[in-house]
C-alpha cells in the first residue's frame, strides 16, 4: 500500500470524513465485517474530532499488523496540541449521561479492542487503538 | 611513520574491498538474472517436468500447469530483478484465487515454489562449477532474494485460502442459525446452546439484516436453549434489543430464565423496560396481537358454523 | 443545501444523500426547525439511510432536532438507519432516548398518519 494511503491530516472538518472513510476503506480490504468497519469508522470519526476541538490540527495514521495468523487494523491519532491533563477523567464514562460536549475517548475505547492514550500538558496527545480481526 | 602508512594503506584496501563487495551484490544480481532470462525455455521445462514428478498440481491439466509455470517463472526473475515483490504479491492473490477452488493445497504451492528455487540453483552450480568463489558470491546474492521470494508466494497463498476458509464458515453459520420469519413482519430468533461473544455479535448482525430484509416489526428472541449467558453476552442481548429498535422492531426476549433474568439485573438492565414473555408461544402470541392479528380460538374454527 | 426537503401534507421529508460535516449537520438542523415553523408541519421524517456512518456528533444534533421540534409542535422520525450502523451506535453506547425511530419511510410515514389520527380522535 502506498505511503500517502495510510496518513490523513486533520485540519478541517472535512477531514474526520476523509480520515473514517479511509479506515473504513482499510478495514474492507483487510476483511473486517460490515459490523466492524462501521465501528471502526465511529471511533475515527470521534479520535478525529477531538483533535480537531482541542488541538486543532494532528493526523491519523494506519496500519496492518499481522500477529500470528491474526490481523489487526491500528489506528495511531496523533496531536501537539494542548494535551490532556487529567487522563482519567477525560477516560471517564460519563458518556450517555452528559449529552454535552463529552471527549470521544471513552466511546472510542469501547468501540476498539485495544485502547492506548499518551498524553502530555502543553506536548501534545497520541492515541493508539486496535481492532482485531476475528479469524472465522 | 612507515608503520602507520601500512595501517593507513591497509585501512584503504579494506574500504576498497567493502565497496567492491558492496556493488558486487547488485552486479551479481543483475548477472543472476541476464542468465535466468537466457535460460527460460529450458530452466522452465526442467521445473514443469519436475513438478509432475513430484506429483503436484495434479488438479490442473498439463498444459494449465506449463502457462502458471510459465507466469511464475517470468514474476520469479522480475522480483528478483527489481528486488521489489509488489508486482509479485499480486501476481501470488491471483494465482490463489484461481487454483483454490481447483483444490490446490497450501503443501503443493510451496512444494513447486521451492522446486523453482532449486532447479534455478542447481543451473547456477552447472554455469559456475569452475569458479567456486564466484559461485559462493552468487549464491550469497541469490539466497536471500529467492526465500524472500518462496515466502511472499506461500504467505500470499494462505492468506487467500483463509479468507476462503472465512468465508465458508461464515456460511456455514448463517445456515445454522436461521431467523425465521413466520408472519409477515414477525421474525423468530430462537437461540439453543452455548453462545460465545462472537457468535453473540454474528446472531446479532444477521438479525439486524433480517429485519430490513423482511420489514419487520416484531421481533420475538426466544432464550429457552441458553443454559447461562456470562455479563458479556447478556449485554449483547440488551444491544441487539436496542438496535432492533433503532430499526424500528419491537423485541419480545422468551424463555428467560431466572439465572439469565439475575444476570441481566446485575448488569443494570431494568427488566421493566424490556419485553419478557415466559414462553416462545406466549410470545409469539403477544407479537400477533402488537401486529393486529386477529388470534382465533381452534376450539371456535371447529364448532359447526350457523347455516 | 444538499439535503433536499419535501413536503407532503402536514409533513416534511429530508433525505441525506451523503455524509454531512458537523456544520452541514447544524445547518440541517437549524433549517428543519426553521422550516417545521414556517409550514406548522406536524410530521418531520429524517432518512438517514444514505449515512454508513452515525457518531457521536450525528446522533447528538437529531436528538436536538427532535426536541426542538417537538418544541414546535412537530414529532419527528427518523427512518432508514443501516444495520450496522444502528449495532454500531449501540455499542458506543449512545442513547437515542425519546427519538421515534422506523424502518424506512413508508414507516416513518405510517406512524405519522397513525399519531395524527389518534390525535383527531380528541376533542
Amino acid at each position: 500500500m502506498p505511503e500517502t494511503d495510510l496518513l490523513v491530516t486533520i485540519a478541517g472538518e472535512a477531514d474526520i470524513l476523509s480520515a473514517r472513510q479511509r479506515g473504513k476503506e482499510i478495514a474492507r480490504t483487510s476483511g473486517f465485517s460490515l459490523g466492524d468497519q462501521a465501528v471502526i469508522a465511529v471511533a475515527i470519526s470521534e479520535i478525529a474530532r477531538n483533535i480537531l476541538l482541542y488541538a486543532k490540527r494532528g493526523e491519523v495514521r494506519f496500519d496492518v499488523v499481522n500477529d500470528g495468523g491474526r490481523s489487526a487494523l491500528v489506528i495511531v491519532a496523533s496531536d501537539r496540541g494542548p494535551g490532556i491533563s487529567d487522563l482519567e477523567l477525560a477516560l471517564q464514562e460519563g458518556y450517555s449521561t452528559s449529552g454535552g460536549l463529552g471527549l470521544g475517548l471513552p466511546g472510542a475505547r469501547r468501540l476498539m479492542d485495544d485502547f492506548e492514550i499518551e498524553s502530555q500538558k502543553g506536548r501534545g496527545t497520541t492515541i493508539t487503538m486496535r481492532k482485531w480481526r476475528r479469524n472465522a | 611513520m612507515a608503520k602507520d602508512d601500512r595501517a593507513a594503506g591497509a585501512g584503504t584496501r579494506a574500504a576498497e574491498l567493502a565497496n567492491v563487495s558492496v556493488e558486487s551484490t547488485v552486479a551479481l544480481l543483475r548477472e543472476l538474472v541476464a542468465h535466468l532470462r537466457q535460460q527460460r525455455t529450458v530452466l522452465r521445462e526442467e521445473w514443469a517436468r519436475r513438478i509432475t514428478e513430484a506429483r503436484l498440481l495434479t488438479a490442473m491439466s498439463e498444459e494449465e500447469v506449463f502457462a502458471e509455470a510459465t507466469s511464475v517463472y517470468d514474476n520469479y526473475v522480475e522480483a528478483l530483478e527489481t528486488g521489489t515483490f509488489e508486482a509479485l504479491q499480486a501476481y501470488a492473490r491471483d494465482l490463489s484465487e484461481r487454483i483454490i477452488p481447483r483444490g490446490v493445497e497450501t503443501h503443493e504451492v510451496v512444494g513447486i515454489v521451492l522446486l523453482l528455487r532449486d532447479v534455478l540453483a542447481r543451473s547456477l552450480f552447472a554455469k559456475y562449477r569452475e569458479d567456486f568463489a564466484k559461485l559462493n558470491r552468487i549464491l550469497d546474492a541469490y539466497e536471500p532474494a529467492a526465500n524472500s521470494i518462496a515466502n511472499t508466494v506461500a504467505v500470499g497463498f494462505v492468506q487467500e485460502r483463509e479468507r476462503v476458509i472465512r468465508q465458508q464458515q461464515e456460511a456455514i453459520r448463517e445456515l445454522s442459525t436461521p431467523v425465521l420469519q413466520v408472519r409477515e413482519r414477525l421474525l423468530i430468533l430462537p437461540i439453543i446452546g452455548v453462545i460465545d461473544p462472537q457468535r453473540a455479535r454474528q446472531l446479532t448482525e444477521q438479525l439486524l439484516r433480517a429485519i430490513r430484509t423482511n420489514r419487520a416489526k416484531v421481533v420475538v428472541i426466544d432464550i429457552t436453549g441458553v443454559a447461562a449467558m456470562d455479563k458479556a453476552v447478556a449485554n449483547h442481548l440488551v444491544q441487539t434489543v436496542e438496535a432492533s429498535r433503532l430499526l424500528g422492531a419491537t423485541v419480545i426476549v422468551t424463555g428467560l430464565s431466572p439465572e439469565i433474568a439475575q444476570t441481566l439485573v446485575t448488569i443494570g438492565v431494568d427488566l421493566s423496560e424490556m419485553a419478557t414473555v415466559g414462553d416462545l408461544q406466549g410470545g409469539i402470541e403477544e407479537a400477533e396481537r402488537l401486529l393486529g392479528y386477529k388470534v382465533t380460538d381452534l376450539h371456535e374454527m371447529t364448532q359447526p358454523q350457523p347455516s | 443545501m444538499q439535503v433536499p426537503i419535501l413536503k407532503q401534507g402536514s409533513n416534511l421529508i429530508a433525505s441525506i444523500q451523503s455524509s454531512l460535516t458537523d456544520t452541514d449537520l447544524c445547518q440541517l438542523r437549524d433549517a428543519l426547525v426553521e422550516q417545521v415553523g414556517r409550514f406548522r408541519a406536524k410530521g418531520l421524517i429524517v432518512d438517514v439511510t444514505a449515512l454508513d456512518v452515525m457518531d457521536s456528533f450525528a446522533v447528538r444534533t437529531l436528538r436536538d432536532l427532535a426536541h426542538m421540534t417537538r418544541l414546535r409542535g412537530a414529532e419527528t422520525v427518523i427512518v432508514g438507519i443501516q444495520p450496522e450502523v444502528a449495532f454500531a451506535m449501540v455499542q458506543l453506547g449512545l442513547m437515542l432516548k425519546g427519538i421515534v425511530t422506523a424502518l424506512d419511510l413508508e414507516e416513518g410515514l405510517a406512524f405519522l398518519d397513525a399519531r395524527s389520527r389518534a390525535g383527531d380522535g380528541h376533542a
